[in-house]
């Protein structure tokens, strides 16, 4: 099997020194290590000396209601934890249940899933791969081979988390060297594949806050090769309020299409536009797919990938309005 | 007495494996659990070019780092090998040129695996870059760099053009004559265990060398040969293995390595691959581009059939030579073909080797011929249950192409799937997006020939008796998952009247054990199990007359029962017999021999590819959803039935056929070894497409049981012939569902959503290959069919 890099190893019991570590040159965060610790023995991060791990903080896990509907949910909340925690919006649960694995949902996190590195398969291939192939843009060449016209990384954000919070208007609780800070989740992420995350490298996400949503259909739709185990190559979030014939208030929101996840306005406008009906509906899913371009540098083809958003967007909305 | 039938409910009796419970509980060494004393780990480095002339090798960065014990390249080791004799191609480490990515060039045993891991990064390699061939277009064109040997040529490795009868008669007498082109990707095992190996020198200075391997003789050979000393000197055990399905039939240069590393260092030396690694190591199911014609009679009977075959070989010879040959042996041993014209060529690409996977060779042409045969169908107007059953085999008949068929339960299978699954009124019949389809198989019971030219057995076992009763079954047959090891313990425990789990069963084990030539063909139910079985007779035939004559009665007199030796009134203990028979003859040990017959084959030029003492029949129905907006098939219900002459152990063989289901669903919806020039596409298991457990339908298997007559208890194989036909099922389903030919395998969603847009715009409803290489076969060897085709 590969080997991880020789690496140290902390595991503070509170978040300041955690903090105090991530100042460190080649210092990197690991909550559930699902994801990083696969990314470091394809070492994708040439830089890592110094793994500094959540583990040993506490406070930091379980789901809290508030009394206007509110909901706070920890950072180390395991993602098979909030798939089965029914307080949470629908939504919520759906991402959190087809994340990867049954095993590696118990494991990796909430915090983890919304801070996972963006991927392509030109970088999450095992290093000597790379070396044979020439390194990509990311993986310190000097060019983007899904694109080599831009010097653009088009890696793609790869969260299953991120769109649903999205769509619910969820923030994030960051935690650095200069306090602490909140962030919409709408703009913790850049469409960037090298540096998608707002949040600094020595900033820890420590709870997630998503506003009240009882008056909310929400549903989260995947699309993948198999059932499990396999990333996200389009993520559908919506949060709809529907009253009578008409939707009131949308949300759509897209991941794995670009860099960052995606939310389709023109889309959202259309659909709260007019009366329900699936042509309507139909509609909206073919404004949502004509809004992104996917790139063929994850599973399957962009062109199929494209094709996909408007009948996952339908299909979703319709579960949702009916 | 004999033991011809079973009577003591032992052969028949479903139960897990014998190690099952220690297999649940983390039991069994493996060979990456194996660890001994100052045991250093080895590394192999391998090329990152596809073709390249190596023009220096610098290992003294290397070297020089503590904890590095030592450092190989390929002048260190320059014996070539292979596993057929006429592809000896190979190296252990490269020597002057390397042919695909990931061909070893240089390796170290170090301390640790980290320290090995970071001397083979200091070994400083300069490549001249040569032209890649990365198509089997590229491949047939002259240049003056080919992949092995000098140019100017072209990188054909093997050629075959025969004829069996007079095909274009049979095409000028046909009413409708058909022709299809289908293209069947490459793809590989995916064994849940990488490949491995340990070696040590022992304290007599032999080598003895642990590997996951399926073939510990062929090891054994192959690493006397190259590493020039006598048989005598190695020891190979086959460890337990994780998992087979051919990848581990053949010899690799880690395994080679491990032990010349052993042997420089005088200390134990382990390698173990990463998935990276396996994948480049491949040996997996060559991509296959298929072009057929078949005429046919008004009444849907075959007049002649054309076969070609463009194979994708991969760097290295392998297994490929006979790989070639089985695309075009099996199709007449399912459908009366009288006249048959097969030719096919397989290439070098730099890509890594194709060899043998579970079917080997057969599930492409399959594949091809099942499809092929639903189109033709419905061109006469038939169903796919008719046209089959107008053409099907007799049994006990000879093939066009000389192939002997004996037992044949094809008939059976296929009304026994027709029927379980309701394909004549579902077919045809079922709502948009829901379909059934239908299909046939054979495959071998085993080889007929050795790999390598001899007269000697196939296969070997020895029994020895203890003076407590207890009976030891010596056999080299390895277990690679498929329960041999069980099989064994039941045949001899059937015949001896001995519960299997009371048996001591020593396996793979070049010191140890007699030969058995290896897992692979599907032969060791047959052919160990038939050697078993002639040494359970010959023990038997030891007691009943020591017995006889101790107790003074006739020999017709004395029976086995379990546990029980039955002598006129009288019921002794087995171990009293055996007690009686040690006095009488000495040390009770007996052996048997299975060697396939000399006459089931034919008298032509690649003759020794097809014959086979027995064929297994597989009849497969499979019902599909289709999603006409995804392009998503899941399949919904496998129903399978399997001639398997006689089951040994219905548990395992259903066992077996799941497995089979799986794999065949792994090939026909979603595997692929693909590449990124001559980079594997994805060479992990997140990025390699397998299907997970969800994706897994319900299986209904249905075991016929055709008794062969020269089966050991009437038993052929289960290990590979049931994932012939589920392919080209799923396929026909997709076409009984959406309308669309897939003529191209795997049916990724992606492919079916543009062959629906295709359909919708153009009204074709056609995926798949159009052109063949630019490749003229020579005029095909006429050989004439056998006179008589009925045998008595």
């Amino acid at each position: 099997m590969l080997r991880l890099p020789p690496l140290a190893h902390a595991a503070p019991d509170n978040i300041g020194e955690v903090v105090e570590l991530l100042t460190q040159d080649g210092a990197m965060l690991a909550a559930g290590g699902t994801d990083l610790v696969p990314n470091l023995k394809r070492r994708q991060y040439p830089e890592a000396s110094l793994i500094v791990s959540l583990y040993r903080v506490a406070g930091m896990s379980g789901v809290t209601v508030g009394d206007d509907g509110s909901v706070r949910i920890g950072a180390l909340t395991t993602l098979a934890n909030l798939a089965e925690d029914d307080r949470v919006p629908t939504a919520v649960q759906e991402a959190a249940g087809v994340v990867a694995t049954p095993q590696i949902r118990n494991r990796g996190t909430v915090g983890g899933n919304l801070c996972v590195d963006t991927r392509c398969h030109w970088l999450n291939i095992p290093e000597t791969w790379r070396q044979a192939a020439q390194p990509c843009l990311k993986t310190g060449g000097e060019m983007c081979w899904v694109a080599p016209a831009k010097k653009i990384c088009w890696a793609v954000t790869s969260t299953d988390l991120a769109p649903v919070m999205i769509a619910l208007d969820a923030t994030v609780r960051l935690v650095g060297p200069d306090g602490e800070r909140e962030v919409p989740v709408a703009a913790l992420y850049r469409n960037d594949g090298m540096d998608h995350l707002v949040k600094g490298p020595n900033e820890v996400l420590i709870e997630v806050v998503v506003p009240p949503s009882g008056h909310l259909k929400t549903g989260y739709r995947k699309l993948r090769r198999r059932g499990s185990i396999d990333f996200p190559i389009l993520g559908v979030a919506a949060a709809v309020r529907v009253e009578d014939d008409r939707c009131v208030d949308a949300r759509i929101v897209l991941g794995a299409v670009s860099s960052a996840p995606v939310r389709v306005t023109d889309a959202e406008e259309r659909l709260v536009a007019e009366p329900l009906t699936l042509e309507l509906l139909t509609e909206v899913g073919e404004l949502a797919g004509s809004a992104v371009k996917p790139m063929s540098n994850i599973d399957l083809t962009s062109r199929y990938r494209k094709r996909m958003v408007p009948v996952y967007v339908r299909r979703l909305l319709v579960e949702l309005t009916s | 007495m004999t033991v011809l039938d079973p009577h003591h409910g032992i052969v028949g009796r479903p139960g897990p494996r014998t190690d099952a419970l220690s297999q649940a509980a983390g039991g069994p060494l493996y060979v990456d659990d194996l660890a001994f004393p100052g045991m250093l780990h080895g590394k192999l480095l391998r090329s990152s070019q596809a073709h390249a002339r190596i023009v220096s090798i610098d290992t003294s960065a290397a070297e020089q780092l503590p904890g590095v014990q030592a450092v190989l390249t390929g002048a260190d080791m320059p014996v070539e090998f292979g596993l057929l004799p006429v592809s000896q191609d190979e190296q252990a480490l490269a020597i002057e040129k390397v042919r695909q990515v990931g061909d070893p060039v240089a390796a170290v045993a170090a301390d640790d695996p980290d320290i090995a891991q970071r001397a083979i990064e200091l070994i400083d390699v300069v490549y001249e870059p040569l032209p890649p061939i990365t198509s089997m277009e590229e491949a047939c064109e002259v240049v003056d760099e080919p992949i092995h040997g000098e140019g100017p040529k072209d990188n054909r490795h093997r050629e075959v053009s025969l004829e069996f009868g007079d095909v274009d008669e049979g095409f000028d007498v046909a009413y409708h004559i058909r022709e299809d082109v289908f293209f069947f990707q490459g793809n590989n095992h995916a064994a849940l265990e990488n490949h491995g190996a340990v070696a040590l020198v022992e304290d007599d200075g032999r080598l003895h060398v642990w590997s996951s391997t399926q073939v510990p003789h062929y090891l054994h050979r192959i690493l006397a040969k190259v590493l020039e000393l006598p048989e005598g000197r190695i020891r190979v055990t086959a460890s337990p293995t994780g998992g087979g399905f051919g990848g581990k039939t053949d010899v690799f240069s880690h395994e080679l390595v491990t032990a010349r590393l052993a042997l420089a260092t005088g200390r134990p030396v382990k390698i173990t691959l990463t998935r990276e690694e396996v994948f480049y190591t491949h040996r997996g199911r060559h991509p296959v581009l298929m072009w057929v014609r078949t005429g046919f009679t008004e009444d849907g009977e075959i007049t002649a059939m054309w076969f070609r075959s463009y194979v994708d070989g991969g760097a290295y010879g392998s297994y490929g030579a006979a790989s070639l040959l089985y695309t075009g042996q099996l199709q007449t041993v399912t459908y009366r073909i009288p006249a048959y014209r097969f030719q096919g060529v397989r290439f070098f690409t730099n890509k890594p080797a194709c060899g043998a996977k579970r079917g080997h060779g057969t599930p492409q042409p399959r594949f091809a011929l099942e499809v092929h045969l639903d189109k033709a169908a419905e061109d006469l107007g038939l169903d796919p249950v008719t046209i089959r059953r107008r053409n099907l085999v007799e049994p006990f008949s000879l093939t066009v192409n000389h192939l002997r068929i004996t037992s044949c339960g094809l008939a059976d299978c296929l009304d026994a799937v027709v029927s379980a699954s309701g394909f004549e009124e579902k077919h045809g019949r079922l709502p948009a997006g829901r379909g059934l389809g239908l299909a046939v198989g054979t495959y071998l019971t085993g080889a007929g020939l050795p790999i390598y030219f001899n007269d000697m057995p196939q296969s070997e076992v020895m029994l020895k008796v203890d003076r407590g009763g207890g009976v030891t079954v010596f056999s080299m047959a390895a277990d690679c998952g498929q329960g041999s090891t069980t099989m064994l313990a039941t045949i001899v425990g059937e015949a001896l009247g001995i519960e299997p789990s009371d048996l001591a069963v020593v396996t793979a084990d070049t010191d140890l054990t007699p030969i058995d030539l290896g897992s692979y063909s599907s032969r060791v139910t047959f052919m160990a199990g038939n050697a078993a079985l002639e040494a359970a007779q010959k023990l038997i035939d030891l007691i009943v007359v020591a017995v006889a004559d101790e107790h003074d009665l006739e020999t017709d007199r004395i029976s086995l029962r379990k546990g029980v030796v039955l002598a006129g009134d009288r019921e002794l203990p087995w171990a009293e017999a055996v007690r009686i028979a040690e006095a009488r003859w000495g040390l009770l040990v007996t052996t048997g021999s299975y060697t396939p017959p000399k006459d089931i084959r034919g008298d032509y030029r690649g003759a020794g590819v097809g014959p086979s003492p027995a064929y297994s029949y597989t009849a497969c129905v499979a019902e599909v959803d289709c999603d006409a907006e995804t392009g998503v098939v899941a399949v919904r219900k496998v129903w399978i039935a399997h001639d398997i002459g006689r089951s040994i152990n219905p548990l395992l063989a259903q066992g077996q056929v799941e497995g089979s289901v799986h794999m065949a669903l792994g090939e026909v919806l979603m595997e692929e070894q693909a590449f990124r020039g001559a980079l594997h596409d994805g060479p992990s298991l997140l990025d390699y497409k397998i299907p997970t457990v969800l994706e897994m339908p319900e299986v209904e298997t249905i075991l016929v049981e055709s008794i062969d007559p020269e089966g050991p208890y009437g038993a052929k194989e289960v290990g590979q012939g049931p994932l012939l036909p589920v392919i080209p099922a799923v396929v026909n389903a997709v076409y009984d569902a959406l309308g669309l030919r897939i003529d191209e395998i795997p049916l990724r969603p992606d492919k079916i959503i543009f062959a629906l847009r295709d359909l919708e715009r153009h009204g074709t409803n056609r995926f798949g290959p159009t052109d063949l290489p630019p490749y003229e076969f020579r005029p095909p060897l006429p050989v004439a069919p056998p006179p008589e085709r009925q045998l008595v």
